[in-house]
């Protein structure tokens, strides 16, 4: 656990710190999508700083955590029956399939392989003529250009042997499905800084106009987290709902054009399901018909049969801000990150690992 | 996995007969091959925030290093040497009995 004292800038943290105590005259829920800034928050020991009023919930930014348990199977089909190289993040190793993990099925023999970038990935398919290779692309808006740059290349390199299995999820949706459901306690948010940086902020204006709600696009360092749950509470106390960027020496109004040029060259919108949540409309990329030949969903067989969750993990209350990860039965006991019963005790961006790796030690002193 | 690293573009080459444009990008100690594509105005020399594999925006050096910095003492760069993500092969193994 750090202490403020261990901040990079801790005059600056903590005259930031004073001033929410100053500001806050009453509760508010503060919602951080970004599954980093989850994180940052609990590894940096902000959420034991930030005064009683201040309750921060933590969405459902974690990729790894969303991407539902029939693509993992179908991730793992491809490598125990279809005979490719099934190329992941790290991350998504350990999440539970219907039947088993990625890890498992490696156990088992498939060869299943991590890599750094999508980028390997088309590597390993020049290396490789006479095998399939298939990503595992999962990620938010951040991710999207490196996942669509990688079909380009194996475009431009002519290979037939490289796929991507897509779960690609976008941030705006997600923030619009929170603040419909009828049980959403969230008055005001934290945007992520790096899916802005690629996309820019002109998603988030007409959310900020038809909720009424406060949004501020904040970096992941503890300062900046400090000032952007600041710059939150100071628009909730004076009653306004704006659009603010914390993250300006990042972050531009327009984001990066060349990123999302590629990101729409390769991928268009479509409805997806998030684990733990439902549908929600418009709110994922599939790869368009052009490059149809790089989508693994098209080019194998993978129809495999949708198996319902065990109903062990409450993942999904947890992303809504219902329950905190040290609510859920599970947590510490049964469910580890060794042996995770859902996926935000995987990643080291789900909320349930990061309490476990660092919350727990407040917790127990 | 949504973190975003800053480097310093050491090199920028072509590959496969020119029709794939990589750069070297030192991290610290760890040196990368990352895509420009996304900033095509990007130097040698310069820094860039690295996300996957791929530049996504330039930064300028003082914020790049202090950034750098934080996620080295926080333990947030390990993501660049896969090995270290990896498993223990002893634990897949005993997993499969
Ligand atoms: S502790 Fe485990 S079972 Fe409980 S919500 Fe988190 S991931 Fe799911």
């Amino acid at each position: 656990m750090k202490y403020l004292t261990e901040y990079r800038d801790p005059e600056l943290a903590k005259r930031y710190l004073e001033e929410i105590k100053r500001t806050v005259t009453r509760p508010w829920n503060i919602m951080e999508v970004c599954g980093g800034q989850t994180h940052s928050l609990v590894k940096n020991g902000i959420l034991d700083l930030l005064p009683k009023e201040i309750r921060m919930i933590h969405g459902p930014g974690c990729p790894v955590c969303v991407t539902p348990l029939n693509l993992i199977d179908k991730a793992v089909h491809l490598a125990v029956h279809q005979g490719v190289i099934l190329c992941s993040f790290g991350d998504m190793l350990r999440v539970p399939g219907s039947e088993m993990s990625l890890l498992e099925a490696k156990a088992k023999g498939a060869d299943v392989r991590i890599v750094y970038s999508p980028l390997d990935a088309v590597k390993i398919a020049a290396d490789h003529p006479d095998r399939e290779v298939v990503f595992f692309a999962v990620g938010f808006e951040t991710t999207a250009p490196a996942n669509a740059l990688s079909v380009l290349h194996a475009h431009r390199m002519g290979l037939k042997n490289y796929s991507l299995l897509c779960s690609h999820v976008l941030v705006p949706p997600a923030i619009e499905a929170i603040l419909e459901d009828s049980e959403c306690r969230v008055d005001g948010f934290l945007a992520a800084g790096h899916v802005c940086s690629v996309m820019g902020m002109y998603e988030y204006y007409p959310l900020v106009e038809r909720f009424k709600v406060p949004i501020v696009v904040t970096g992941f360092e503890p300062v900046d987290l400090l000032q952007g749950i600041l710059m939150v509470v100071r628009q909730l106390e004076s009653g306004r709902a704006e659009l603010e960027n914390q993250y300006s020496r990042i972050v531009t109004e327009e984001g990066n054009q060349r990123a999302q040029e590629i990101i729409f060259e390769v991928f268009e919108v479509t409805d997806r399901l998030w684990r733990g949540m439902e549908i929600i409309p418009n709110s994922g990329y599939r790869i368009k018909e052009k490059y149809r030949a790089y989508d693994a969903l098209y080019k194998f067989e993978v129809d495999i049969p949708e198996v319902e969750e065990d109903g062990q993990c409450i993942a999904g209350e947890i992303m809504k801000g219902i329950k905190k990860p040290i609510d859920c039965p599970n947590f510490g006991t049964r469910c580890k990150p060794e042996t995770p019963l859902g996926a935000p005790m995987v990643s080291s961006e789900g909320a349930c690992a990061a309490y476990y790796h660092f919350y727990r030690l407040t917790v127990e002193e | 996995m949504c973190l975003a690293i800053p480097g310093k573009v050491l090199s920028i080459e072509h590959q496969y007969d020119g029709r794939v444009k990589m750069a070297k990008v030192q991290f610290g100690g760890i040196i990368k091959e990352v895509s420009l594509e996304m900033v095509p105005q990007a130097k040698v020399g310069d820094y860039v925030l690295v996300h996957v594999g791929v530049a996504i925006s330039i930064v300028n050096e003082e914020e790049a290093k202090r950034t750098f910095r934080y996620l080295e003492e926080m333990g947030e760069v390990d993501e660049l040497d896969i090995q270290s993500m990896l498993p223990d092969p002893k634990e897949y193994r005993e997993d499969s009995n």
